[in-house]
């Protein structure tokens, strides 16, 4: 706990190293400079990929295999859609120390708007803002009561609210509206997206380097083009508010509440901001996953969310790059593990269906060594990652 | 974030001289060794999970496979159709487990039909007989679930015989809750962590009695005796390899808590990796079930109750009357001071942990004894919103609380449906609880108000 006498220091003490761990600094509030963490994830995305284009086309066997899986699992929309999660997410905890574990929730919501929207015969550009309106009310209704009291009752909240959002989803009673258990079938409501492609029909696979899909189909390259930029402009618009003046009372909120209210700032409205605006970029990412396949409403439980935090926590948190590299990371490895449990593990000991849940063992373990040892992940700064509920 | 309680490590170095990775490993190691061990036990023992036609999912051959279950058992002898593309069709029969399984070849749109004229009498398909969905990846299997539940399940009882029966389940499914959710609290109370992988300790005690009930044979007294010594193990080792190294460090409560959440995560798909999507519950040979006006039961409903009574007043009288329970109090008020006065902090957490997870653990063993529906790999999730929500009535912290709060909620889930909550959504009416009472008085009943920010 720190006093407000210790948070502050004078501009002529301040240098990199006398930083006590968990103040809050305004005169070096990124840590290493944003340069040095952009060329780190620049090299990394492209060592990563080298390695697994020249392996997918040249290495033989199972190898080939696998790394063609990681390939095609790392470009795939839906890694980009769980990106975009991870970037609200990012907003929610990284930045403001809000432990929201529902991220998934946000995910479906949004994904039911669009797709409920679009079967009904709305136009796409209301079933987008219908998504986003039912993440924003969801925001609300988590926030108010909980945001004023200590940082678990979030958490307790999101999780069990993001259940009971899937029980909704699955009631047979409203089957009319939501499909029920088996949700929605992608034909539905895939139409108006399809439809304003401009990739033309046909394949394309840059002569046996990238997988080869359709260019526009149902999970072709025109899905993941635009899956793609949307995380693209999404990182844009995550560092420009973080650099804002808001955003600095973002990361003053997770640091010291207590000294960001002495300063008169209204804490409760801007944490619920932060929920909302965080909540927004969840239904966008919700909205991209079901993209090229099908709403269901059991896809979007509890794992997903474990996934995202995991994604988070490995890539960075409190980074603009952290995210998408968490999520390209995660889901990577992951195909890695099975791919490779399969191929050298025999079935007699593990079978297809064993070596999947294996994966996911691990991956829960890795969430644990993750905030253990290395809570920053690959990106972030692990001054900004010291926190307390 | 507005400073919480953290427990002050008194009396030891903060931080731990070695450096080296060796305690990371360590604490790996007891982890899995603490989850795996007993499991990999099943494997000699019982045959793994799915017997099925359609085995390995491949890019080359895809498997479409789903259960047919009512909310009491599975249904056999189930007709579905499936068809597809190219004049794709194939029948299957649901085995005596439920299962049924069709194998493809392409992806591409599938339509799966259930034939009703095939199902037993008094049951029907809740929703849709017919359900359209695609299949991409032909890698993955393809799960596709019919909602079915036997037709007049509710129809021939009047109201208020269905009232009494709701509020004798109420009343025994709080009692299971209370053993599970003492424990929580005050694991809550004396280091401040919200141990989110707690329901999941439940989970564990219900699988384990099954295994040493149904699969080994024992004697159920002796089973539950057993799972719950084994449970309290685990709850030891838990803070012996994990708790009390990372309070050394000066962990932070909410990383602790993302700790237990991948925890959570790792026990769940452990579960899974063992039973599939069976359902697992210790079936015994019991005498017929008796009633007691509009309520019909069996003896291992009264004894669970019974044993459920007992068990929570010895632990308040533990509490109150014995020197550790006295301990336990103070350190649940103020570590610090009770560092001070001299008690053992460390010590009491550890006895806290043992007795939570045994807890926890009877509370599985005796749920999977007379709960009806038996215990998943995924039971955990609905059962971690209900112990969430009886701690937080009663009161974060407070052992009595968490009794009261059980009792409350065990109550609201069993009368929802009475109400006219629709299937699952009867968790719900805790959720809406939870939330209400966190707007109104988010200490609970029992707790002390505090203030936070």
């Amino acid at each position: 706990m720190s006093t407000i006498s210790e948070s502050i220091p004078t501009p002529d003490q301040t240098q990199g190293g006398d930083v006590q761990a968990g103040v809050f600094d305004p005169n070096d509030p990124e840590g290493p400079p944003p340069e040095r963490r952009v060329f780190l994830a620049v090299t990394i995305f492209v060592v990563y990929f080298a390695v697994v284009l020249i392996l997918g086309k040249y290495a033989p066997g199972t190898v080939g295999t696998i790394a063609r899986g990681m390939l095609r699992e790392s470009i795939s929309a839906q890694t980009a859609a769980v990106a975009i999660a991870i970037i609200g997410l990012n907003i929610h905890f990284g930045y403001t120390g809000l432990l929201n574990m529902g991220q998934a929730g946000f995910m479906m919501l949004g994904a039911y708007g669009f797709s409920i929207s679009i079967w009904h015969g709305l136009p796409m550009v209301v079933g987008i803002v219908m998504g986003l309106l039912a993440a924003f009310v969801f925001a609300l209704i988590l926030g108010v009561p909980t945001l004023k009291l200590r940082g678990d009752y979030l958490a307790i909240v999101t999780i069990s609210a993001a259940e009971i959002l899937r029980y909704i989803g699955r009631l047979a009673r409203l089957e009319d509206f939501t499909g029920a258990a088996q949700g929605i079938p992608g034909s539905q409501y895939r139409e108006p997206f399809v439809g304003l492609s401009f990739f033309g029909n046909g394949t394309f696979d840059l002569g046996g380097w990238l997988p080869t899909l359709q260019s526009t189909g149902v999970n072709g390259w025109w899905v993941r083009f635009v899956a793609w930029l949307l995380v693209a402009i999404c990182c844009v618009l995550v560092w420009l508010l973080v650099r804002s003046p808001w955003g600095r009372l973002l990361r003053g909120i997770r640091e010291d509440e207590d000294a960001i209210r002495s300063l008169g700032k209204n804490v409760f409205a801007i944490k619920m901001q932060a929920l909302i605006i965080g909540g927004l970029f969840g239904a966008l990412g919700g909205i991209v996953y079901i993209l090229p396949s099908s709403m269901q409403p059991d896809a979007m439980g509890r794992s997903l969310t474990f996934f995202c935090w995991t994604a988070l926590l490995l890539g960075g948190a409190a980074t603009v790059f952290g995210p998408v590299m968490g999520a390209v990371l995660f889901f990577a490895l992951r195909i890695f593990i099975q791919g490779a449990s399969d191929a050298l593990v025999p079935n007699s000991i593990m079978n297809t269906a064993q070596t999947a849940q294996f994966a996911w063992i691990c991956v829960g373990v890795a969430l644990m060594l993750l905030v253990i040892f290395r809570p920053q992940g690959i990106l972030g700064d692990k001054r900004e990652l010291r926190f307390n509920v | 974030m507005s400073p919480g309680r953290t427990v002050p490590d008194l009396g030891r170095p903060r931080r731990s001289r070695r450096r080296s990775s060796r305690p990371g490993a360590r604490i790996v190691g007891l982890v899995l060794a603490a989850i795996l061990v007993p499991f990999a036990l099943v494997l000699t023992m019982a045959a793994p999970a799915n017997a099925e036609t359609c085995l390995l999912a491949s890019a080359e051959k895809g498997c479409i496979v789903g259960t047919i279950r009512t909310e009491v058992d599975v249904v056999p002898d189930v007709v579905i159709t499936v068809e597809g593309p190219n004049g794709f069709s194939e029948t299957a029969t649901t085995d005596d487990r439920g299962k049924w399984s069709v194998a493809i070849t392409e992806p591409g749109d599938y339509t799966a039909t259930l034939d009703e004229t095939t199902l037993p009498k008094g049951t029907v398909v809740d929703g849709s007989a017919t359900q359209e969905f695609s299949v991409t990846n032909l890698a993955q299997t393809a799960a596709r679930t019919f909602g079915v539940r036997t037709g007049d399940y509710s129809e021939a009882v009047s109201f208020s015989d269905r009232v009494i029966r709701s509020i004798f389940s109420g009343i025994r499914l709080g009692l299971l809750l209370a053993l599970a959710s003492i424990g929580l609290s005050l694991i809550y109370g004396t280091t401040g962590l919200s141990n989110f992988a707690h329901a999941e300790q439940v989970t564990m005690g219900g699988m384990l009695g099954y295994l040493v009930v149904n699969q080994w044979g024992v004697n159920p007294w002796l089973g539950i005796v057993l799972v719950v010594i084994f449970c309290g193990f685990t709850g030891w080792a838990q803070d012996r390899g994990i708790w009390q190294p990372l309070r050394r460090r000066g962990l932070g409560l909410a990383q602790m808590m993302i700790v237990t959440i991948g925890l959570a995560l790792a026990l769940q798909y452990t579960y899974q990796y063992f039973i599939a999507s069976d359902t697992v519950k210790i079936l015994l040979e019991e005498p017929a079930p008796r009633a007691l006006g509009p309520i019909n039961y069996n003896t291992w409903d009264v004894m669970a109750m019974v044993i459920s009574i007992v068990v929570i007043a010895a632990v308040g009288y533990a509490l109150l009357r014995t020197r550790i329970g006295r301990a336990t109090r103070a350190v649940s008020d103020n570590p610090a001071l009770a560092s001070a006065s001299g008690i053992d902090v460390d010590k009491v957490i550890r006895l806290v942990w043992i007795a939570a997870t045994a807890l926890a653990g009877l509370s599985g063993v005796l749920y999977s004894l007379v709960i009806q529906h038996g215990m998943r790999w995924d039971s955990g999730l609905q059962i971690l919103l209900l112990l969430f929500a009886s701690v937080t009535l009663g009161g974060l912290g407070t052992a009595f609380g968490a009794l009261v709060g059980s009792l409350i909620i065990g109550l609201v889930v069993e009368l929802a449906p009475v109400a006219g909550a629709p299937g699952d959504l009867k968790y719900a009416s805790a959720l809406v609880i939870l939330i209400l009472l966190l707007m109104v008085r988010p200490q609970g009943i029992l707790g002390r108000a505090e203030r936070v920010g």
